[in-house]
């Protein structure tokens, strides 16, 4: 089973690099970008085949390493 | 007093480390590997700056699973003095040894110049030797020491005195202008609730004697020398 991991940064955070897209985006030209907020995706191949197992263990992780969850939300996608 | 530095895996500022322990405190540091689960007891923790594991996922959120850092962890639980300088204080908050986080820089360059901080905490085992209020020239190097932390976690930090140092102008005035990265409340270094954990994004070591262009970080290594021999 294949996890997809968004991190995001959590609303209220300042996101600099967001930010910076936003300007280089109108800047080329894009009109009516409102807002830019920058991520990361994750992808992990597991051997678990139950989604619930799967599902607990890859909320773990985000907890303990793939998210810093003073400043990012994470979102867990479960694709077989 | 005896010191530890640890090295992790792109750590850069390990040797100016070791060595502005060794001149001031006239004792070499033992020097301590990421992997090593356990090394000889001493009275102060030292984690250098650099880019461990090339700052993957988050700067200091592999060095802060590493195999050292769960001992690091329970010495500093037990009192043991803990300093993070740079690298070292993104390790200890990607550790949960102290609240926060520390970002991009808001105009997303590296910034290595000196800066001027003031020291607010002159009474911790790392300050002990600077006057309250003084303000000291320290160079910074880094391209996440952007300070964050919710509302209530920066008043908590001030209202407890655990802000020690804060970017400010060479009067001593926390501006705006003087933050080199967005900080927030113009946050440098700041203490855990029991006062034994420092983490500070400037680099004391790399200013101890006048031939390297100025002594104001030569008080901070006197301090631990004169809280912990």
């Amino acid at each position: 089973m294949k996890a997809r991991v968004h991190v995001t940064l959590k609303n209220g955070v300042l996101d600099p690099q967001g930010k910076a897209i936003q300007h280089a985006l109108t800047a080329l030209g894009f009109a009516g970008v409102e807002d830019v907020r920058q991520g990361k995706f994750i992808e992990l191949e597991l051997v678990e085949a139950d989604e619930a197992k799967a599902r607990a263990a890859v909320e773990e992780m985000c907890k303990k390493l793939l998210a810093n969850t003073v400043i990012e939300n994470y979102a867990i996608d479960l694709v077989r | 007093m005896r010191s530890a530095v640890v090295v992790f895996p792109a750590s850069n500022c390990d040797r100016d480390m070791m060595v502005a322990l060794e001149k001031i405190t006239g004792r070499p540091p033992l020097k301590v590997w990421h992997g090593d689960a356990s090394f000889p007891e001493v009275d102060l923790i030292a984690l250098p700056g650099g880019f461990s594991f090339g700052d993957y996922l988050r700067a200091g959120a592999m060095a802060a699973r590493s195999p050292v850092m769960r001992e690091v962890i329970e010495r500093a639980k037990k009192g043991v003095a803990v300093m993070g300088i740079c690298n070292g204080f993104q390790v200890l908050t990607e550790a949960g040894l102290l609240p926060g986080a520390l970002m991009r820089n808001a105009a997303l360059k590296f910034v290595c110049r000196d800066v001027h901080l003031k020291v607010e905490g002159s009474q911790s085992a790392f300050t002990n030797r600077y006057a309250q209020g003084q303000v000291i020239r320290i160079p910074i190097a880094h391209h996440d020491g952007n300070y964050f932390a919710d509302a209530d976690t920066l008043d908590r930090l001030e209202n407890e005195g655990r802000v020690v140092f804060r970017y400010c102008d060479e009067a001593g005035n926390a501006t705006a202008e003087a933050n080199p990265n967005g900080s927030q409340r113009n946050i440098a270094g700041i203490l855990n609730e029991r006062g034994n954990v420092l983490g500070l994004m400037p680099h004391p070591e790399r200013l101890i004697e006048p031939t390297l262009g100025g002594a104001d970080g030569r008080m901070f290594f006197e301090s631990l020398m004169e809280a912990l021999h």
